[in-house]
């Protein structure tokens, strides 16, 4: 199957129907994307095609063909992943990587109610929710006024 | 994961035609897009099929528009873009309510409304909203199109009317008149599964449909004579208990929706007949 991952032409020999959850992380060694309940509950294992934020543990590996796919570790948050850490918008950090995934589709200053409905897909058992989203709206605000890229971190 | 995805078969047609073509010579076939509810069950190991038609690449299926007076729906729609077409939210808003309260944004992203439907489950939140429509189905096969009534789709728990070599390739929902109004009540706002679903429509000829309260959707039709004939929002709750048969299961008891229904029944009357009526 050929598709882009993360920025890159790819091509990966796996069986149509197993999950793009485990294809990327058992075959593209990407394992920053987590596996939660695997039933399409708890959004660990968001990713990105196309784009738009999917449950990879509910995709059927043949549909990314031709497709753009985007994974934590090609995701080019770090204004996200500071903020994250800033203000302990991860605790456990299981849900951390859909987090940041799901909020990859934000635009910049979201309100409460949008990043409320982003992440309604997402569960967090840790922080109540209150730290990430203090996180994103930081993130956003702070990716608004400073270009993509210009953070690094650590 | 519990399923051994290697006994598993999916074939890719490119086309709808090729799909149909697929489906009358080599099936059957178990239709299998979004895979939001046929992954949760491979996740189970519950899948009981083990060969299936991938409809996810044909962007013919995913058609919002007018047909005369009537809105078509492709059964590729999702529920993003339910909640995004300006068409569906002035025609149907009741549904880009169902659609907003489907999952989280991930699930929307990748849900239909063709498999919504074709997945049958009592607690499937856009059915109440095309039974209280008085949609229809379109079912192509390679030879065949038919347009079935959706309440007379389901013949069962989860079983449909369709032939294995049919396709569900758009739902049609004729020009409806009168205040639309959709409730789902669930354990919390986002990512619940109903414990029960209402959609109905007020005017002279007032329409209800419900969800979670048995083995099928159910069109209310006994209450909404009762409404019609001014016989009084008692009666037409009254009516009600007769025509639906909610079970006790992990997500409510059957008592609890008895009450629930009545109650939302009681709410959808109270807005309908305290707002002014168009023609008054």
């Amino acid at each position: 199957m050929q598709f882009t991952l993360n920025g890159r032409e790819v091509d990966v020999a796996a069986h149509p129907m197993r999950r793009l959850l485990d294809v990327l992380r058992e075959d593209c060694e990407l394992t920053g994307t987590k596996e939660g309940c695997g039933e399409g509950e708890c959004g660990a294992c968001t990713v990105l095609i196309d784009g738009q934020a999917v449950v990879s543990c509910l995709v059927p590996f043949a549909q990314v063909d031709g497709r753009d796919v985007r994974t934590i570790e090609g995701a080019d948050a770090q204004a996200l992943q500071r903020a994250f850490m800033d203000h302990v918008g991860a605790q456990c950090g299981i849900c951390t990587p859909g987090m940041i995934m799901a909020a990859m589709s934000l635009g910049p200053d979201p309100t409460r109610k949008q990043m409320q409905e982003a992440l309604a897909g997402n569960l967090c058992r840790c922080t109540g929710y209150e730290a990430i989203y203090r996180a994103i709206g930081e993130a956003k605000r702070a990716n608004r006024r400073t270009p993509l890229g210009v953070e690094s971190i650590g | 994961m519990r399923s051994v995805v290697s006994t598993l078969e999916l074939r890719r047609p490119r086309s709808i035609r090729e799909a149909l073509t697929m489906l009358r010579d080599d099936g059957p076939f178990v239709p299998l897009a979004g895979a939001t509810d046929l992954y949760v069950a491979l996740n189970f190991g519950t899948l009981t099929a083990t060969r299936f038609l991938d409809l996810w690449p044909l962007e013919p299926l995913r058609r919002v528009e007018m047909r005369g007076d009537v809105l078509s729906l492709g059964a590729l729609v999702t529920y993003t873009s339910l909640t995004r077409s300006r068409l569906v939210t002035q025609r149907l808003p009741m549904l880009v309510d169902a659609a907003r309260l489907v999952g989280g944004v991930q699930i929307q992203n990748r849900g239909t409304i063709g498999g919504n439907i074709a997945n049958g489950s009592p607690a499937g939140d856009t059915l109440p909203v095309f039974a209280a429509a008085d949609a229809v189905v379109v079912a192509r096969s390679a030879s065949t199109e038919r347009r079935i009534p959706f309440v007379e789709l389901y013949s069962g728990y989860r079983t449909t009317v369709l032939r294995p070599d049919e396709l569900i390739v758009a739902v049609e929902v004729p020009a409806l008149h009168g205040g639309q109004w959709f409730r789902k009540v669930g354990t919390r706002a986002a990512q619940a599964i109903s414990k029960i679903v209402i959609a109905a429509i007020d005017g002279d000829a007032p329409r209800v449909a419900l969800g979670s309260v048995g083995p099928v959707v159910v069109r209310a039709r006994r209450a909404e004579q009762a409404l019609a004939a001014g016989q009084g929002i008692d009666a037409a709750v009254a009516a009600l208990q007769t025509e639906i048969s909610p079970i006790d299961d992990v997500r409510s008891t059957a008592e609890y929706r008895r009450v629930v229904a009545g109650n939302l029944l009681r709410e959808f009357w109270t807005r309908a007949t305290g707002r002014p009526r168009p023609d008054a």
